[in-house]
C-alpha cells in the first residue's frame, strides 16, 4: 500500500492554508508590502519590472518567493516521486489565459492569495475582489459543464519539465550576481525600485525560504484558491475550500498580534476604491484561471512539478504584467488605469471566445 | 464487465467530471478509471466516496493509476 499523502487530508489542507496564512503575514512584518505579504501576480510582476520589460520604477523586483515556489514544488514532486514532464495541451491558449489573468488581476491589485490576505487585513474592498473571482470561476463552470477542455497532455523529456525550474534557478543566480545595491535603481542588468511596493521587502533569505517551504507543501496538498471556489460550485466540495478559509483565519490572527489589522476601504494598502473594477478585474481573472485549470500559485506549483503548460501560463502572466504596465492598464491606489477598462472588457470577450470555442471531445 | 473512463492526459476537474458523469448514468456497478497523476486520484477517490462510491482497488503501472470503483 502507497504512503498516505497526509498533506492531502482534510486536516492537510487546513494546515497547509494556515501556514500560508502565517507566513504571509510575517513576511508583511518583515519587510514586503502592506496586505502583500505573498501575493502571486504582484510578485510575477516585480519579476517583469527587475528584468524591464515593463519600466514601472515603483514595482520593480525579482521576487525570491516566486523562486521559492517553483524550487520548493520541484523538491517535493522528486522526493514523492510525482515530478511529470508534460505538456501538449493548447499551450498558446495558456499563455493568452496568463495574460490576461495578470491584466485581470492588476486591475483588482493582487492574485486571490492577496484577495484573501487584504481582507484578513481588514481591507473592505477585496470583498468585491473575491465577489468577483467567484464570479469568474462561476462562468468558468458554466463552460467545463458545457464540455470546455484544452485536451490532453502528452508525456514528454525530463528536461522540458526542468525548464521553468532551471529559468527560475538563473532568476536567483541574477540576483545573487547583480544585488540590490543600496540607493541604486539599476544592479548590473536587473532594476530595482527606490520607492513604492518595490522597494519593500524581506530578505533574500528569508523570502527564499519561506517560498520554498510554501512550494513544498503547497505541491504536497494540491492548495489552490480557484480549484476551492470552482469544486465548491461544481461539487459542492468543500476540501480545498477548507485551506483557503485556514489561510484567511491564520492571517488574520497573526495581523491583529503584530497589529497589521486596519478594518476601512479607504487609505488601504496598495489598493483603490472603484469598486467595480475591483470586481470586475477579478471576473476577467477568475474565469481565466478556471479556463486555465489553477490560480496564479497553483500554476507555480504544476510548473514545479514538470506541467510545461502550466509554466506557459506563468510566462504569459509574466508578459501579461508587462502589457499591463507598459499600456497604462494597471491600477494604482489613484485607481484604475487609463486603458484598464477596456483591456478587462476586452478579456473577458477573449476569454467567452475561448470558453464557447474550445470543445473538445475527449470521450 | 466494467465500464472504463480514460482520464489520462487530462487534468482537474476533468478526471471527476468524466468520473461522476459514469456514475451519474447509472447503469455500472463497477468502473475503472485511468489517470496519470496522483493528484487526479486523490481527486477521483474523494468525489466518487461523496457519491457513496467505495475504492475497490488501485494499481499503478508505467502510465499512471488505474482506480476500480464500486457500488454496492
Amino acid at each position: 500500500m502507497m504512503l498516505k499523502n497526509i498533506f492531502a487530508t482534510r486536516w492537510g489542507i487546513i494546515g497547509v492554508g494556515g501556514l500560508i496564512g502565517v507566513l504571509a503575514a510575517l513576511l508583511q512584518k518583515l519587510g514586503n508590502p502592506g496586505n502583500m505579504g505573498i501575493c502571486v501576480a504582484c510578485f510575477e510582476r516585480d519579476i517583469a519590472g527587475a528584468i524591464g520589460i515593463h519600466r514601472a520604477a515603483v514595482v520593480q523586483y525579482m521576487r525570491p518567493e516566486i523562486i521559492g515556489f517553483v524550487l520548493g514544488s520541484l523538491i517535493a514532486a522528486y522526493i514523492f516521486k510525482e515530478f511529470r514532464s508534460r505538456t501538449g495541451s493548447a499551450p498558446i491558449v495558456r499563455f493568452v489565459l496568463g495574460v490576461f489573468a495578470m491584466i485581470g488581476a492588476l486591475v483588482f491589485l493582487g492574485c486571490p492569495w492577496r484577495a484573501l490576505l487584504r481582507l484578513a487585513a481588514g481591507d473592505g474592498n477585496a470583498i468585491f475582489g473575491l465577489l468577483g473571482l467567484t464570479g469568474g470561476v462561476w462562468i468558468g463552470t458554466l463552460f467545463l459543464k458545457g464540455g470546455y477542455n484544452l485536451g490532453r497532455t502528452e508525456k514528454t523529456h525530463t528536461s522540458v519539465g526542468w525548464l521553468l525550474p532551471l529559468i527560475m534557478l538563473g532568476f536567483l543566480a541574477l540576483m545573487l550576481i547583480f544585488p540590490q545595491i543600496k540607493g541604486e535603481a539599476k544592479s548590473g542588468i536587473l532594476f530595482y525600485s527606490l520607492k513604492g511596493p518595490g522597494a519593500m521587502h524581506a530578505s533574500l533569505i528569508i523570502s527564499l525560504s519561506a517560498g520554498l517551504a510554501i512550494g513544498f507543501i503547497a505541491q504536497r496538498s494540491r492548495f489552490c484558491t480557484m480549484g476551492a471556489l470552482r469544486d465548491l460550485i461544481l461539487f459542492k466540495q468543500t476540501h480545498l475550500l477548507s485551506g483557503l478559509i485556514a489561510l484567511v483565519v491564520a492571517a488574520f490572527i497573526v495581523n491583529i498580534i503584530l497589529d497589521q489589522f486596519h478594518p476601512g476601504f479607504a487609505k488601504q494598502a496598495v489598493a483603490h476604491t472603484m469598486q467595480v473594477w475591483n470586481f470586475g478585474g477579478m471576473v476577467l481573472a477568475g474565469l481565466a484561471f478556471a479556463l486555465a485549470g489553477g490560480c496564479p500559485g497553483r500554476q507555480l506549483f504544476l510548473a514545479g512539478e514538470g506541467d510545461g503548460d502550466a509554466a506557459v501560463f506563468v510566462i504569459g502572466m509574466i508578459a501579461g504584467a508587462a502589457f499591463s504596465h507598459n499600456f497604462g492598464l494597471a491600477s494604482s491606489p489613484k485607481g484604475v488605469g487609463p486603458h484598464g477598462i477596456a483591456a478587462v472588457i476586452i478579456g473577458i470577450l477573449v476569454c467567452l471566445f475561448i470558453g464557447f470555442t474550445m470543445r473538445k471531445k475527449i470521450a | 464487465m466494467s465500464a472504463t473512463v480514460d482520464a489520462q492526459g487530462l487534468s482537474c476537474p476533468q478526471p471527476v467530471l468524466m468520473t461522476l458523469d459514469k456514475i451519474k448514468k447509472g447503469s455500472d456497478k463497477e468502473i475503472v478509471v485511468l489517470v496519470d497523476s496522483n493528484t487526479s486520484k486523490e481527486n477521483v477517490s474523494r468525489a466518487a466516496q461523496s457519491q457513496g462510491w467505495e475504492i475497490a482497488d488501485v494499481q499503478e503501472n508505467e502510465e499512471g493509476y488505474r482506480l476500480t470503483i464500486k457500488k454496492d
